[in-house]
């Protein structure tokens, strides 16, 4: 880890956590006993923490020359352990809290263990802290040998792996000690804000310097996806969180957007955090691990060029959809309904993409789980695009808003979609990275598939059926013209599939857990040097071609 | 030009590029594709010249169809309003008793009215109405306040403690915290309202106790509770000798009870509901305890 940097770079990294662990003591300091404080302590013990790591090994050796003729593999392996961390404590608080909604006295009557404060650890868990690393490994290993360059800096992408990590450990404290903006998906505070729009930058300013320095002629479709999932997060991001602070001394904050304007804007930033974090990011996964996985090339490169700029331009739009038949104008609804489904084509096209890709390599996918993995993916992401849009109709939004359903859809496509193809990713990545002939377990592997499928079935049908009865009995009336059940009524309707929700839920939480072990085993395994001999940048392009 | 490679599989050249052994096919974009993306495009122009949906400045395109969706709720609710007019007026206007003996409109009260409770009463009272510890059972004709539709309907406008100007007042006194009884006398009379529900209590070893507690009962609780411990509608006193616990009928909470006193607090509904649906629910409350014996 610190071996493959030079003596300079392992100076700035001490400099850089020194002024990480001011900044925390500065906000120990500010904030005193308010919750603020608490997280400045959290910062100076992450900061020291790494810093022990970097002084243990500060007079290690220099690494040598050759340093550049090769891939910068280390943060992408740490990423993965991270990754797969966060999804085992991610998935379980989500299990915890499907939990609670079938069995209410699971919250053990404290604050921290409330059903509000559970639910934003699981999605903060799930979205930034499995998938927000599965990402950042990922891109690190997709743009260096689709680009055949080694990452254009050897201190930023550590910077950017820990400083993402440290903003997920703030947010999720946060969320136990009851701090939060109270917007989707951006619940974290103004000072964590600030902090991830530098780490993100940064992130930014690495990717485009490594493509930069790319030895190939053409930027690969992947890295489109890559920087589309960088740039516009970095834009939604800064916007949505536009807060002034109560004082520089509290964790409190609050918006600079008022009103109708600020549902607005929370729901655009919500739907493309959907678009770009977990879709245009995990289709750069997919256009990278699934060709090389089935050993084909992608089936259709112009119908790649009319899903991306289709989904980055239609997607842009949608956000409004989230605020049918509210204060929002209605014309805002219109064109967010519309776009959505402008936006079926461009996404089916890349679904479909992905599938015709397999054409000639359906026997691998029958025999091989990994690639089964993204091939369920791919079909989850059709299915789960194709209901999204038909929920952005607002007929059909009437019948599904607030409801089950919603969460139903979402879930199709976190489980289904986004953590189907990061395990898949993995399970082709973690070999190839470690250099180990395959994964340790195929056996678990198959194991997995299965678990992850029946949890994402189950849970699905469960919330379908759920949501829809649920967003019946609320329209049902009498004859009298009055409605004919009560709220609890409906709640009572939810219990068996509270319970099946749940279940679900476990199954695809104890996949993960098999996967953390076959991840493990295949770490622990003897490596082998002869079959990974090419993977580095400066090999020529037939000993390539001839793989 | 370079003469690109063609593969096996489907015979359709690549395009010529390769990463890292990735290689993409020349195949162009598939009819049914495009026929889809059109497809789906012609329905969102339509909607564009049929709904409200381009921003203006500081108007914007309304559409030909010329709706909005404040205007449809508007008269939606209007409508539906006329439509239950019918018996909703009858429910606000007439007499309670008739409205009881006319089995239309009771049939109506029972179905709405088990939404309206659903909705407004069953999180402190169930959706049974039989309640819960601190919250009264409705079902039982035991009443703090009175049964029957009028002063249900009255407690239900006012509230119990709530801010209301004719706002039910209930308050027991806490005897021991606020050093009006001594512990000692605490325990004497919760002894004597103890007895009172439980004979078997009464034994010679307790009985001087008990007698003390009732001179203190007789002094202190009597004004409102009444010198039979029966209890006082007027100011929501329960009874004292029946079965029936607000707050728990046991030693130990008897005990708490005149100790720390009791301030139970019920919502004012007046603003919440309209006339006809307080009406409605007094209606179907009253329904509850004669229908459940």
């Amino acid at each position: 880890m610190i071996g493959q940097l030079t003596s300079g770079e392992r100076q700035s990294a001490v400099v850089i956590l020194l002024i990480v662990a001011m900044v925390g003591l500065s906000m120990a300091a500010l904030g005193r006993t308010d919750p603020l404080g608490v997280h400045g302590v959290i910062v100076m013990l992450f900061s020291g923490g790494l810093l022990y790591v970097v002084l243990s090994s500060f007079y290690a050796p220099a690494p040598t020359e050759e340093r550049e003729a090769s891939y910068y593999d280390d943060p992408i392996k740490i990423g993965i352990v991270l990754s797969m961390g966060w999804a085992v404590f991610g998935m379980l608080m989500g299990v915890w809290v499907a939990s609670q909604l079938a069995w209410p006295d699971l919250a053990f009557d404290a604050a921290w263990s409330s059903f509000g404060r559970l639910r934003p650890t699981h999605t903060t868990g799930v979205i930034f802290g499995f998938g927000g690393n599965a990402l950042i490994a990922t891109s690190f290993h997709v743009v260096q040998r689709t680009s055949r360059a080694r990452l254009a800096g050897q201190l930023s992408p550590w910077f950017v792996l820990f400083g993402f990590n440290l903003f997920c450990i703030l947010a999720v404290t946060g969320y136990f000690m009851g701090i939060t903006q109270s917007k989707e998906y951006a619940e974290p505070e103004w000072y964590a804000d600030l902090w991830l729009v530098v780490v993100w930058v940064t992130y930014f300013i690495l990717y485009i310097r490594t493509i930069a320095r790319r030895k190939e002629p053409h930027i690969y479709v992947a890295n489109w996806y890559f920087m589309a999932f960088i740039l516009v997060v970095a834009i939604l991001h800064i916007v949505n969180n536009l807060t002034l602070p109560v004082s520089w001394g509290h964790a409190k904050s609050y918006t600079v957007w008022p009103g109708v304007q600020d549902a607005m804007v929370q729901w655009w930033y919500g739907h493309n955090a959907v678009a770009f974090f977990l879709t245009a990011g995990f289709l750069g996964m997919l256009y990278y691990y699934l060709p090389v996985r089935a050993q084909r090339p992608i089936f259709s490169y112009r119908l790649s060029i009319l899903s991306f700029w289709g989904i980055t331009f239609f997607y842009m739009w949608a956000g409004s959809h989230h605020l049918h038949y509210t204060a929002l104008p209605h014309w805002v609804q219109t064109l967010g309904m519309t776009f959505s489904v402008m936006l079926l084509v461009p996404s089916w096209a890349s679904a479909g993409n992905a599938l015709l890709t397999l054409n000639g390599a359906w026997h691998k996918v029958r025999d091989d789980a990994t690639l089964r993995f993204m091939m369920v993916a791919a079909v989850f992401y059709g299915l789960s695009t194709f209901e999204g849009s038909f929920m952005a109709i607002r007929p059909v939004n009437s019948l599904s808003h607030y409801t089950d359903w919603t969460v139903g859809h979402v879930h199709a496509g976190a489980l289904g979609w986004v953590a189907l193809i990061t395990f898949g990713s993995f399970y082709t990545l973690v070999p190839a990275l470690w250099k180990r002939e395959a994964m340790y377990s195929a056996r678990l592997i198959e194991v997995h598939f299965w678990l992850a499928l029946a949890g994402t079935l189950i849970y699905v049908f469960a919330m379908w059926n759920s949501g829809i009865i649920q967003g019946l009995m609320w329209r049902t009336y009498t004859e009298e013209g009055t409605l004919a059940y009560s709220f609890v009524d409906s709640l009572v309707a939810m219990y068996p599939y509270y319970i099946a929700r749940a279940f679900g839920g476990l199954l695809f939480l104890i996949g993960a857990v098999v996967c953390c072990y076959n991840i493990w085993m295949t770490v622990r395994a003897k490596p082998v040097t002869s079959s990974r001999s090419g993977d580095v940048p400066v090999v020529s392009v037939a000993s390539v071609a001839g793989e | 030009m370079e003469v690109n490679e063609r593969d096996p599989v489907t015979g359709r050249e690549t395009t010529g590029h390769e990463w890292n052994g990735i290689k993409e096919l020349d195949t162009p974009v598939p009819r049914g594709v495009l026929l889809f993306l059109i497809i789906t495009h012609i329905w969102a122009i339509a909607w564009w010249f049929f709904a409200p949906t381009w921003p203006l400045g500081t108007t914007y395109t309304k559409g030909l169809l010329g709706f909005d969706q404040k205007q449809i709720v508007e008269e939606q609710i209007v409508d539906s309003q006329s439509e239950r007019a019918a018996w909703t007026s009858r429910i606000e206007s007439e007499r309670y008793d008739a409205i009881l003996a006319d089995e239309g409109l009771m049939k109506i009260v029972r179905s709405t009215g088990r939404q309206l409770f659903g909705d407004n009463c069953a999180a402190c009272h169930g959706s049974d109405g039989r309640g819960r510890a601190n919250y009264p059972d409705l079902t039982d004709d035991d009443w703090l306040w009175g049964g029957g539709p009028e002063l249900i309907e009255q407690t239900m406008r006012v509230g119990i403690n709530t801010q209301h100007p004719d706002s039910r007042i209930a308050q027991m006194p806490s005897f021991g915290r606020d050093g009006m009884l001594e512990r000692d006398q605490v325990r004497s009379v919760a002894a004597y309202v103890y007895s009172l529900t439980n004979p078997d209590y009464s034994t010679p070893e307790t009985l001087k106790r008990i007698t003390s507690g009732q001179e203190v009962f007789a002094t202190t609780c009597a004004a409102c509770h009444g010198e039979d411990a029966k209890g006082n509608r007027d100011v929501g006193a329960p009874n004292l000798t029946d079965a029936y616990w607000v707050y728990g009928g046991d030693m130990q909470t008897i005990i708490t009870s005149v100790h720390s006193g009791r301030q139970g607090h019920m919502p004012t509904w007046d603003e919440r509901l309209t006339g006809a649906e307080i009406r409605m629910l007094s209606l179907y409350v009253h329904d509850l305890g004669t229908r459940q014996p």
